[in-house]
């Protein structure tokens, strides 16, 4: 389900006429480019009750988990999946897959 | 009159159907006992030719199939009947990747229960494909020796979303002096651990290792 449709669907259950903002955790191994996300949430939201709503994004960091020190780490884009550290391989993805929708803000 | 604003809160996964779908596919392919394959790359690695190899490759011992995306014409589909397998096209239209829907309303003709291996070869796109599972088994990235070497940086999370990475055009490695040593080192940067295989599809070069990758369930 998109993120239009179900916003759209909770605004209807709970008898909102107007969603003006939606919540969304998008993890930097979401496999989705916020940019494109906003420009395209936009073009979605036209004659919905969407319609001139804020789509505001929380960026979530990749966290991984390093065996050898029995940590989870924080990383970026030079070394994803090496631990700052200790220098081992960390393939285990704990954090960073998101995209999801936490929160509404509905007209009453 | 003013508009009351309240803030309520609520927790979905975006791609939540569809991951609740490609499980039911999953559990559907390993009951039926077919071995699923995905493959994934950017327009023009070679996925076509890499599959018609395959098809025909295996063909003489398993039965095999494939289902093809694409966003518009059936030309992918047309040159894999070559190989004499059951091949059915997807066209996915404006969408830029197969989800799993598509992949289990394609399957309405296709007999799984029958078949030992079945391939889906997605839309070419680095980018959305890696966020949608199809119920596969093995989910293949290639990535050509003419893309350059920086390829995985490029596309951390599709890499990081497949099981092996296959280096295609093996022929081309010198013309264009590809650097094995150097993709190796940036596949392990997005995927540490990750099995690479290289091939040529047009010389046959490594086939029989990356044949290997693929595991009949099915006592023959």
């Amino acid at each position: 389900m998109s993120i239009v449709e179900f916003a759209e669907e909770e605004a209807e259950r709970r008898g909102s006429p107007r969603v003006t903002a939606v919540y969304l955790r998008l993890g930097a191994f979401s496999g989705v480019v916020k940019d494109a996300l906003v420009t395209s949430f936009e073009i979605a939201c036209a004659d919905t009750k969407l319609e001139g709503s804020k789509l505001i994004v929380e960026e979530v960091p990749l966290v991984v988990y390093c065996s050898k020190c029995a940590e989870r780490r924080a990383v970026s884009s030079d070394h994803w999946f090496k631990c700052p550290e200790c220098g081992t391989d960390m393939p285990e993805i704990l954090q960073g897959k998101e995209l999801e929708v936490t929160a509404l803000e509905l007209d009453e | 009159m003013t508009t009351q604003t309240r803030l309520v809160e609520v927790r979905q996964n975006v791609l939540k159907q569809n991951d609740v779908l490609a499980r039911a596919l999953r559990e559907r392919f390993q009951k039926a006992g077919v071995f699923v394959v995905s493959m994934v790359s950017s327009p023009g690695a070679g996925k076509t030719a890499l599959l018609e190899k395959t098809l025909t490759l295996l063909r003489g011992k398993y039965r095999v199939a494939a289902l093809v995306g694409d966003l518009a014409t059936e030309n992918d589909a047309a040159r894999l009947a070559r190989s004499g397998a059951p091949v059915k096209q997807i066209i996915t239209g404006t969408v830029c990747h197969l989800e799993a829907a598509m992949v289990e309303s394609a399957m309405a003709g296709l007999n799984v229960d029958e078949l030992d291996f079945l391939f889906i070869e997605n839309v070419g796109n680095l980018v959305c494909p890696a966020s949608y599972d199809l119920g596969e088994e093995l989910r293949l990235v290639l990535m050509s020796v003419t893309e350059g070497e920086d390829k995985p940086l490029k596309y951390p999370t599709i890499f990081n979303s497949a099981d092996v990475a296959v280096i295609t055009k093996m022929d081309l490695a010198a013309a264009v002096e590809f650097d094995q040593a150097a993709a190796r080192k940036n596949i392990e940067a997005v995927r540490p651990g990750m099995r690479i295989v290289h091939v040529s599809s047009k010389t046959g070069a490594g086939m029989d290792e990356y044949l290997g990758l693929f595991q009949p369930r099915k006592h023959l």
